[in-house]
C-alpha cells in the first residue's frame, strides 16, 4: 500500500519537466491541464495516504541512502503523519484550485508555459518539505520552495525592481536557513541521525546539566529558520516585496503554503520545544509583536496586496503565538483556515486586479461590487473569516490561539485581541474602499471592468465555501461542539502534551473571552464602515501630507531604510575597504614589495640572472625531458 | 592496466596535438581527451571501493637516488583523477569558439597539464609528485602569457613567482623527509612511517601547507589568483580554477597532513581560521565586483575556503565532503566561467553595469546560467549542496562558531551571486545587451555537459562518493589514531637514526 507514496510528489515533478519543456512549443491549453491534473491526481493520491493514515496511522518509508560519509547517513525517506496527510491536502488541494485560476489569470502572459512548469515545481519542492521523514529531507524542499519563490516573485524579471524583490526573498531565506542548518547539525551530534524517528522518542532521555541549553539552542535555531521562511520578525520584509509576483503565486506561496512552512516546522518538532521554555517563550513573544506590527502597517497600506500581504505577516503571527504557548492544534487549525481565507482573499485580489487592468491601488478602485458580484461576494466571505466573526473559520482558529494565550498571560490575550480588532479594521477597511462607492479609476478601466471568467470564480465559490464552514473541524467543547481536528492531531502532539499543564479554563471564563474578542473585531467593522461607506473617507495621496503616526505605519515604520543603514551599507563599505585597502594595499602590496624587493637585492647575482621566466622554464623543461629520457632509458 | 596510462596517454597526446597545424587540431585534441575519459571510466567501473592501492606501477626510475615511478589509483586520488578526466575534454570543447592563433602549441599545452595533473593525483613517491607539480605549472604559465590578456606577462609573472616559491618549500620538505627515510627513499609509505618531533612535524607541516594554501588558494596568499584569472584565458582560468586548485587540495589530504599528523595537529587552530576567514573576506569582496571574472574568481577563494576547512578540520564527513566538493567546484566554475566567456565573446565586455536584461534575449542561456548559479550556491538537489553540507557540518563538529562564520557562505553567495544574474540577466536590456545571440550548438553542448551533471550528482552523490568513503574513513582514522596516541603518551617519538 505504501509504493504510491513517492508518486505524490513525482507527478508535479514530471508536470514541471513536460511544462518546462515543453514551454514553447505545447499549446497554452494544454499546458494549464496537465499542470493543473498532475495536482489534481497529486491531490487524488494525498486523500488516499490521508484516509490510510486516519485508519492505520503513520507511514513510513525509505528509498535510498542520500548521503553517506563515514557512520553518517541520510536517508531519502518519507513520513506521512497526521500532521503531514493535512498539509499534503492543503498542498494539493489548494494547489488545484490555484492551479485553476491562474489559467484564466495568466492567459495572456507571454510566459505561461514558464509559469507552469514553476507553479508545479513549488508543487513538488513543498510535498517534499512536509514528506520528509527527516530532517535534511525537509530542509531540501525548504530550499527548493525558497527557490521558487525566487523565481516566481521575479518572474517578469524585465522590471528591475521585482527582481530585486526576488532577490531579497531569497537571501533573508537563506539566513534563516543558516540557523536551520546548524540546528541539523547539532541534532545529528546529539542524537546521531537526522531522522524525526530517531530524534523524538529519545528527546527526553537526553539529560545532563547542559541538556536544556542544548534543546534551547536547537530549537531557537530551528526558530530562526521559521522566521526566514515564515516572515517574523526580524526577516519579514521579503514578504511584502513578495508580492511583486503574480497574484495566484501571492495566493499560494505567500500566503497558503509556503509561508506556514515554519509552523509546520515547529509542530513537528514540537517534542523538542516543549523542552524549551524559554525557545517557546521567544516563539510566543515574537509571533505577538509581528502580529501587532504587521497589522499597524496594514491600516494604512493602499496597495490591496500590500494589505493582504501585511495580513499574511500578521496572521503567521498569530499561529506562531499559539505555537508558543503551546497550542499546536489550534496553530495548526490557524493554518488551515488561513489557507482557506487568506488563498480566497488573494485570488479575490487577482480577480480585482484582473478587472481594473492591472491596478492594485484602492485609492483608484471602488464601486465594484456591482460588476463583479461573485467577486465580491466571496471575498466579503474571506473578509468575515479573517476578522474572527463565528460562526465562520477564523474564529474558531483565531479564538482556540487566543484562549491559550489567556492561560499562558492575560497580557498576550490583550494584545492578541487588540491585534484581532485591527485585523477586522485593515480588512474591512480593505472590502469597503475596492467595493463599496463609485468607481475612481480612469474611464479606460471603467470601460473594461468585468467579471472574471468561470475558471477563476470556481476556485474562489469553492475557497469561500472552505472560509465559512472549515472552522467546523475544531469547534469548542464549550460551544458544545467536537474538535475532529484535535482528535485527529492528537498522537502527533500526544509526548509533549505529557509534559504540559493540562489547564482548562472555566466555560464562564471561555465564553467571556469569545465575547470580548468577537466584540472587538465587530466594533472594528463599524467603525470601518462608519470611515469608509458612511464618511466615504480615502487615504490621502502620496504626494499629500499624512499625520505623523499614519506617515510612520504607511512607510511601514522605516524598517526597510532601518535594514538598509545598520546592515546592507556597513557590509557594502567593509566590502570595498577589505578589496581597496586590504586587499590592493596591504596584501598584493606586502607581496609585490617582497618581489621587488628581492630583485633589488639580487642585483649583484644580475651575471647569472636574465630575469626572463621563459628562460628558466625552458630550462625547466630541458631539465624534465631529461630526468624523462633518462629514465627510459633504464626501464621501459 | 595501470594508471600510468592515464600520464602518458596525454603526454603521447601533447605531442602528437603539437604537430597537427591546421583545423583538426583541437578534433584531435578532444579525441585524445575523450580516449583518456574512456579508459579512466573503465578503470573506475572496476574499481573496488575499498581502502586498497589498485592499478599500481612501481618501476625505479633513478633507484640510486631513492626515485621510484610509483603510482597508484585509490579512494584517495580516484575523485580528483575523475575530474582531470572529466574536465578537459569540457574545456577543449569550450574553447572550440575561440580561433587561437597557433592552436597546435595551445591543445598541446592542455593536454600536456593534464598529464602533469594527472602525475599529481596519482604519484605515491614525493619526487614524482614534485615533478607533477611543476610539470602542471608551466605549460599553464605559457597558456596565461601567450593567450592571455592585456596585462598578461606582467601578471602572469606574478602568478609564476608566487606559486613557484611556494613549490620550492614543499620541495624542500620533501627532500628533508627523504632524508629521513631508513631506506633514502621518497615512497609515501615511507613517509607515512616517519616518526619525527614535533617541532620537525611542524616545519614540514608549514613547507607543505604554503605550496597547497598558494596553490588554492588560502587566504591571504590569494591576491595572485583574482588578477590571473581575470587576465588568462577562458581555457586557462578553467584549467587554473577548475583542476588544478585541486591539486592543493588533494597534496592537504595525502601529503601534508598524514605525513606531519602532529603538527598538523599542533597548527590546525590557526590555518583553519585562515581558510574561514578567507571565506568572509573573500565573499565580502565578491559584494562590490564590477567584472565578472574577478566576482567568480573571488567567489571561487570564498569556496575554496570552505574545502580547506573543512579538510582542516579533518573529520570522514569533512574530507568526504572535500572530495565531493573538488568535483562539484570544478564542474560549477567551470560553467561560470565560460558562461562569462560566451558573455565577453559576443558583447566584448565583462562589466555589470553594462550589461542587464540579456535572459529576455536569450532565454537558453538564462536557464544554462541559472542552473550553474543555483549549483554554486549549493541550492539542494545540485551538486554543490552536498559538498558544503558535509564541509559544514565537519566545521561544526570542530567548533560551531567557526561553523556559523563559515556557514555565512550561503548566504553571502547567495547575495553576489543573484546580484551578478540581476545585474547580467535581468532587468532593462542595456543597450550592449541587446546584442546578445542565444546559444550556439557548441555552447549548449558544454552547458548541457555541465547542467546534466550539476542536477545528476545533486540527487545522486553517492554514485561518486561511494568511491571514496572506505579510503577516507581509514585515512582520516588513521593519523587521527596517530595524534591521539601521542596525546595520551602512548607513543614516544622514536629515537633519530
Amino acid at each position: 500500500m505504501n509504493n504510491y507514496l513517492w508518486l505524490i510528489p513525482i507527478l508535479p515533478l514530471a508536470g514541471f519537466l513536460i511544462n518546462g519543456l515543453g514551454r514553447n512549443v505545447l499549446p497554452k491549453n494544454l499546458i494549464g491541464t496537465i499542470a493543473s491534473l498532475v495536482i489534481l491526481a497529486a491531490f487524488g493520491l494525498s486523500v488516499s495516504a490521508f484516509l490510510q493514515v486516519k485508519a492505520h496511522g503513520p507511514i513510513n518509508v525509505t528509498f535510498f541512502n542520500w548521503i553517506q560519509a563515514g557512520t553518517f547517513v541520510v536517508p531519502f525517506g518519507f513520513l506521512v503523519d497526521q500532521l503531514s496527510a493535512i498539509m499534503l491536502l492543503i498542498i494539493t488541494g489548494i494547489g488545484f484550485l490555484i492551479h485553476l485560476y491562474s489559467i484564466g489569470y495568466m492567459h495572456h502572459d507571454a510566459g505561461f508555459g514558464k509559469f507552469f512548469a514553476y507553479l508545479n515545481l513549488f508543487v513538488f519542492f513543498m510535498l517534499l518539505l512536509v514528506l520528509g521523514s527527516n530532517y535534511v529531507v525537509m530542509f531540501i524542499g525548504w530550499e527548493g520552495v525558497g527557490l521558487c519563490s525566487y523565481l516566481l516573485i521575479g518572474f517578469w524579471f524585465t522590471n528591475g525592481a521585482y527582481a530585486d524583490a526576488a532577490k531579497k526573498a531569497f537571501v533573508m531565506n537563506r539566513i534563516g536557513d543558516l540557523g536551520f542548518l546548524i540546528a541539523i547539525f547539532l541534532l545529528v551530534r546529539y542524537f546521531g541521525s537526522a531522522s524525526f524517528a530517531d530524534i523524538f522518542p529519545k528527546a527526553y532521555l537526553i539529560t545532563g546539566p547542559h541538556a536544556t541549553t542544548i534543546l534551547t539552542l536547537i530549537t531557537m535555531l530551528l526558530f530562526v529558520g521559521a522566521t526566514g521562511k515564515s516572515a517574523q520578525i526580524p526577516l519579514f520584509t521579503w514578504l511584502p516585496d513578495a508580492m511583486a509576483g503574480p497574484t495566484p503565486v501571492s495566493a499560494l506561496i505567500h500566503a497558503a503554503t509556503m509561508v506556514t512552512a515554519g509552523i509546520y516546522m515547529i509542530a513537528r518538532s514540537n517534542v523538542l520545544f516543549s523542552m524549551a521554555p524559554i525557545t517557546m517563550n521567544v516563539v510566543a513573544i515574537i509571533g505577538l509583536a509581528t502580529a501587532i506590527f504587521a497589522a499597524l502597517i496594514a491600516l494604512t497600506q493602499t496597495d490591496i496586496k500590500k494589505v493582504l500581504a501585511y495580513s499574511t505577516v500578521s496572521q503567521l503571527g498569530y499561529m506562531f503565538l499559539g505555537l508558543g504557548v503551546g497550542a499546536y492544534t489550534g496553530a495548526f487549525f490557524h493554518v488551515i483556515t488561513h489557507a482557506f481565507f487568506k488563498a480566497l482573499l488573494f485570488l479575490g485580489a487577482g480577480s480585482v486586479i484582473h478587472a481594473v487592468s492591472g491596478e492594485q491601488d484602492m485609492r483608484n478602485m471602488g464601486g465594484l461590487r456591482g460588476k463583479l458580484p461573485i467577486t465580491f461576494f466571496t471575498m466579503l466571505m474571506g473578509t468575515i473569516a479573517i476578522a474572527g466573526i463565528p460562526p465562520f473559520s477564523g474564529f474558531f482558529s483565531k479564538d482556540e490561539i487566543l484562549a491559550h494565550a489567556y492561560e499562558h498571560s492575560p497580557v498576550f490575550y490583550v494584545i492578541g485581541v487588540i491585534g484581532a480588532m485591527l485585523t477586522s479594521f485593515y480588512m474591512f477597511r480593505m472590502l469597503f474602499l475596492t467595493f463599496s462607492g463609485k468607481f475612481r479609476g480612469t474611464h479606460e478601466q471603467e470601460h473594461h471592468l468585468h467579471e472574471s471568467p468561470a475558471n477563476m470564480t470556481i476556485p474562489l465559490i469553492v475557497l469561500a465555501i472552505l472560509s465559512v464552514v472549515g472552522g467546523f473541524i475544531g469547534v469548542p467543547e464549550v460551544l458544545g461542539g467536537h474538535h475532529l481536528l484535535g482528535e485527529f492531531l492528537k498522537p502527533v502532539f500526544a509526548e509533549s502534551a505529557k509534559h504540559a499543564e493540562a489547564a482548562t479554563l472555566p466555560p464562564a471564563t471561555e465564553w467571556g473571552l469569545m465575547a470580548i474578542s468577537v466584540g472587538a473585531a465587530v466594533l472594528a467593522l463599524v467603525i470601518a464602515y462608519v470611515k469608509y461607506v458612511s464618511k466615504k473617507e480615502l487615504p490621502v495621496a502620496d504626494t499629500e501630507d499624512r499625520p505623523a503616526l499614519t506617515a510612520l505605519s504607511y512607510h511601514k515604520f522605516y524598517i526597510d531604510e532601518l535594514y538598509d543603514t545598520i546592515i546592507r551599507k556597513p557590509l557594502d563599505a567593509l566590502s570595498v575597504f577589505f578589496y581597496k585597502v586590504v586587499d590592493k594595499l596591504g596584501i598584493d602590496g606586502l607581496v609585490n614589495g617582497l618581489g621587488s624587493g628581492s630583485v633589488e637585492a639580487s642585483k649583484g647575482l644580475r651575471l647569472l640572472q636574465a630575469g626572463n621566466v621563459g628562460f628558466y622554464l625552458f630550462m625547466m623543461v630541458i631539465g624534465i625531458i631529461a630526468v624523462l629520457l633518462y629514465s627510459l632509458n633504464i626501464k621501459f | 592496466m595501470t594508471v600510468s596510462i592515464l600520464i602518458f596517454l596525454p603526454l603521447i597526446a601533447a605531442l602528437a596535438v603539437a604537430l597537427i597545424k591546421n583545423q583538426a587540431t583541437k578534433h584531435v585534441a578532444l579525441l585524445f581527451a575523450i580516449a583518456e575519459l574512456v579508459v579512466a571510466a573503465l578503470m573506475i567501473t572496476r574499481f573496488i571501493p575499498d581502502a586498497s592501492m589498485q592499478y599500481v606501477t612501481d618501476l625505479p626510475w633513478m633507484p640510486k637516488m631513492g626515485v621510484y615511478f610509483t603510482v597508484g589509483l585509490d579512494g584517495i586520488n580516484i575523485i580528483p583523477v575523475l575530474l582531470n578526466v572529466l574536465l578537459i575534454p569540457v574545456i577543449i570543447l569550450a574553447s572550440y569558439n575561440h580561433d587561437y592563433k597557433n592552436a597546435n602549441a595551445f591543445y598541446a599545452l592542455i593536454l600536456f597539464m593534464q598529464a602533469g595533473m594527472m602525475t599529481v593525483f596519482t604519484a605515491l613517491d614525493g619526487f614524482l609528485f614534485y615533478v607533477g607539480w611543476e610539470a602542471a605549472l608551466i605549460p599553464i604559465y605559457f597558456i596565461c602569457a601567450l593567450w592571455g590578456g592585456e596585462n598578461r606577462i606582467r601578471i602572469t609573472m606574478k602568478f609564476f613567482i608566487y606559486t613557484f616559491a611556494g613549490s620550492l618549500f614543499m620541495l624542500l620538505a620533501i627532500i628533508y623527509l627523504h632524508l629521513q627515510t631508513p631506506n633514502r627513499t621518497y615512497s609515501i609509505s615511507d613517509f607515512y612511517d616517519l616518526h619525527l618531533t614535533l617541532k620537525q612535524q611542524g616545519l614540514v607541516f608549514w613547507a607543505f601547507f604554503l605550496a597547497f594554501a598558494i596553490k588554492m588558494p588560502i587566504f591571504p596568499f590569494h591576491t595572485w589568483q583574482p588578477d590571473t584569472y581575470t587576465e588568462a584565458p577562458s581555457a586557462g582560468t578553467m584549467l587554473l580554477s577548475g583542476i588544478m586548485l585541486k591539486m592543493g587540495v588533494y597534496g592537504a589530504i595525502r601529503w601534508m597532513i598524514p605525513v606531519a599528523p602532529q603538527g598538523f595537529d599542533h597548527w590546525q587552530y590557526i590555518v583553519i581560521a585562515l581558510a574561514v576567514a578567507g571565506i568572509v573576506y573573500a565573499s565580502l569582496i565578491a559584494f562590490n565586483q564590477k567584472d565578472g571574472k574577478r566576482l567568480v574568481a573571488y567567489s571561487s577563494i570564498a569556496h575554496v575556503g570552505l574545502i580547506g576547512a573543512g579538510v582542516i578540520a579533518w573529520t570522514v564527513t569533512g574530507v568526504q565532503g572535500a572530495m565531493i566538493q573538488m568535483l562539484n567546484h570544478g564542474i560549477n566554475v567551470v560553467g561560470l566561467f565560460f558562461i562569462w566567456d560566451i558573455i565577453s565573446r559576443r558583447l566584448k565586455t565583462r562589466d555589470l553595469d553594462e550589461l542587464g536584461g540579456i535572459a529576455k534575449a536569450a532565454p537558453q542561456f538564462a536557464i544554462a546560467f541559472l542552473i550553474v548559479l543555483l549549483g554554486s550556491v549549493a541550492l539542494p538537489l545540485t551538486n554543490g549542496f552536498i559538498g558544503e553540507f558535509l564541509l559544514l557540518k565537519s566545521l561544526y563538529e570542530y567548533n560551531i562558531w567557526l561553523s556559523a562564520v563559515g556557514g555565512l557562505t550561503i548566504i553571502f553567495g547567495a547575495v553576489y551571486m543573484l546580484r551578478m544574474y540581476k545585474k547580467v540577466m535581468q532587468g532593462e536590456t542595456s543597450a550592449i545587451s541587446a546584442l546578445f545571440t542565444d546559444l550556439n550548438g557548441n555552447e549548449k553542448l558544454v552547458l548541457g555537459i555541465i547542467c546534466v551533471l550539476i542536477i545528476v550528482l545533486g540527487i545522486y552523490p553517492n554514485v561518486v562518493m561511494h568511491l571514496s568513503d572506505a579510503a577516507v574513513s581509514k585515512l582520516v582514522n588513521s593519523v587521527n589514531d596517530k595524534i591521539s596516541q601521542v596525546q595520551s603518551g602512548v607513543n614516544i617519538i622514536a629515537p633519530q637514526r
